[in-house]
């Protein structure tokens, strides 16, 4: 199993999502997460005084998923994702050793 | 306090009219006091929030007390040398008949004496701006009562008590340009260069965490400062309360629009900071002059002191004093320019025949603005300098560094202002702090 893991622009995530389950995939995790990397952060004034706000709303979204179909779904996540402007984020892999569905006890690829 | 002239040469009698509506006056500037603490508490970080709106309602609970004991005889009694009042028969409010008038108007004196209590409550209140995130609340309370009796009360009695020598001078202060806002404006840098400033202060970034909740505030100081202006006539027979009510509304649309005009050529941009900034800077600076200017004068009065004031608070970065919430920049500045202002477009036809410069008046009034203002700046900075001095070498006045750097809400009224773990995060704190029976004390995770 891999994890595949997405950093992307807040308002990508429908278009994410929608593309994951017409894939097939049935699950994913969804947290509000901040950073910045090429694309840095704005400035903000308050009474003249000038504040630059380095971190940039981001979500992370994580997915399971089966080995064989872990490129694929790299793919499909990068095109739901991507603006072509800066900022768009990034998207990585891991490989996962185990994976358990608390309910049924299942294990590995059955849990996903 | 600028007096109703009754017209006839009778004794006055009572008005219920004028007695109910400045009752309603009086309800108003009570209103200032919270609202200048949402005014406030949106401004600073999340860990002070409740500090901040805790400065301002004590003061509603010991400027009262205090009021009732000496403080309304010192403010308006007898005068004694032109710098204090007193009246033995208004200590603790006891030997006051109830149909018994304010002298010169058709007001019970306990209308009086309530209506210029929210002054007494508010004025403190406003002192506190500059003082974010870092002073011990009990020092605080104390510094309170000691200045309220040792700088307001006889300040008050200077500008509006009879026999008070800036009242005998012929300053002009409708409803607290010096008493108030000169007056917490200076006593707020006096204490500031005492204590010093915030752990962080130009290092770490201090934006503030509610916008909404300042605008809330500047809404509610706006509705209420139409009680504290128009109120100070004390009555309605002559129509210059009406005036100064036009222009309290005229001078803070101005400053709104003045304070958003220079930020937006000077930083880009309307901020909403600014536009509640700005109505506060108007409303400081017609308060004094409102009764004696034409709406356009009070015009001319919003835009400048909006455009000065957003200057102003720009000064404490450059100078290295930390006026936190700009106490200094908006009432000290806005109160010098309304009060001076008055030397320029006083018109002759409201309060009083006085004309200012651009009236034909020529500068005999500025002087005495001038005079006015410095007085009670110049006082009012020592006086409140050398008392935090007295609490900071004694009790101290300022809390840990490590409870301020953690949050001066939880050192000193053991509370957060807000529950941040939310819907189904909320899940282990939940736990953690269930409400079982009234425990000893409990554990939360903050």
């Amino acid at each position: 199993m891999k994890l595949i893991t997405a950093v992307v622009k807040p308002h990508r995530l429908d278009e994410i999502k929608e593309a994951l389950q017409a894939f097939g995939v049935h699950g994913l995790t969804v947290t509000e997460a901040s950073g910045y990397g090429r694309q840095r952060g704005h400035t903000e004034v308050y009474r003249g005084a000038e504040y630059t706000v380095d971190l940039v709303p981001k979500v992370r979204i994580e997915v399971l998923v089966e080995d064989d179909d872990a490129e694929q779904l790299v793919d499909v996540v990068v095109k739901a994702a991507r603006t072509g402007k800066i900022g768009d984020g990034k998207v990585w892999t891991i490989p996962v050793e185990t994976a358990v569905r608390v309910r049924t006890g299942e294990r590995g690829p059955d849990a996903l | 306090m600028a007096q109703a002239i009754t017209l006839a040469a009778d004794a006055p009698t009572l008005s219920a009219a004028n007695t109910g509506f400045m009752l309603i006056c009086s309800a108003l500037v009570m209103l200032m006091t919270p609202g200048l603490a949402f005014f406030y508490g949106g401004m600073v970080r999340v860990k002070s929030t409740l500090n901040m709106l805790m400065m301002s309602f004590i003061s509603l609970g010991i400027v009262t007390i205090l009021w009732v004991l000496y403080g309304f005889s010192v403010a308006f009694g007898d005068d004694k040398g032109s710098l204090v009042g007193w009246n033995s028969d208004w200590v603790g409010l006891s030997n006051i008949g109830l149909t018994e008038l304010w002298d010169g108007t058709t007001i019970p004196l306990f209308v009086f004496a309530s209506f210029q209590l929210m002054f007494a409550i508010l004025t403190p209140a406003l002192i506190s701006g500059a003082l974010a995130d870092r002073v011990k609340f009990s020092a605080w309370a104390l510094f309170i009562a000691l200045w309220v009796t040792v700088v307001y009360f006889p300040v008050a009695h200077w500008v509006w008590g009879s026999g008070g020598w800036a009242f005998d001078l012929g300053v002009i202060d409708f409803a607290g340009g010096t008493a108030v806002h000169i007056n917490a404006g200076a006593a707020a840098l006096g204490v500031i260069l005492v204590i010093g400033k915030r752990i962080g202060f130009k290092k770490d970034p201090m934006r503030p965490h509610s916008l909404p909740l300042v605008m809330l505030g500047a809404g509610l100081l706006w509705f209420g400062w139409f009680g504290f202006n128009a109120g100070s006539w004390l009555g309605n027979d002559d129509g210059v309360g009406a005036l100064m009510f036009v222009n309290t509304q005229v001078a803070t649309g101005a400053a709104v629009v003045g304070w958003l005009a220079y930020e937006k050529i000077r930083h880009g941009a309307f901020t909403t900071l600014g536009a509640a900034s700005g109505a506060v800077s108007g409303l400081v600076a017609i308060t004094p002059a409102g009764g004696a200017v034409s709406p356009l004068g009070a015009i001319a009065i919003g835009i400048i002191a909006g455009v000065l004031c957003a200057m102003a608070v720009g000064l404490k970065y450059k100078l290295g004093y930390d006026d936190s919430l700009d106490v200094v920049g908006v009432h000290l500045v806005g109160g010098i320019i309304g009060s001076l202002l008055i030397g320029f477009f006083a018109t002759g036809k409201g309060q009083s025949d006085v004309a200012g410069l651009f009236y034909g008046g020529g500068l005999d009034q500025f002087w005495k603005q001038c005079a006015g203002v410095f007085g009670v700046l110049a006082y009012s900075l020592i006086a409140s300098a050398v008392l935090a001095l007295l609490i900071h070498k004694t009790l101290g006045m300022r809390v840990s560094e490590d409870e301020e750097v953690a949050g001066i809400d939880q050192a000193e009224h053991a509370e957060t202002a807000y529950d941040f773990s939310g819907a189904g995060g909320g899940a282990a704190r939940t736990a953690a702090s269930s409400p079982v029976a009234p425990a000893e004390s409990k554990k939360v995770d903050a």
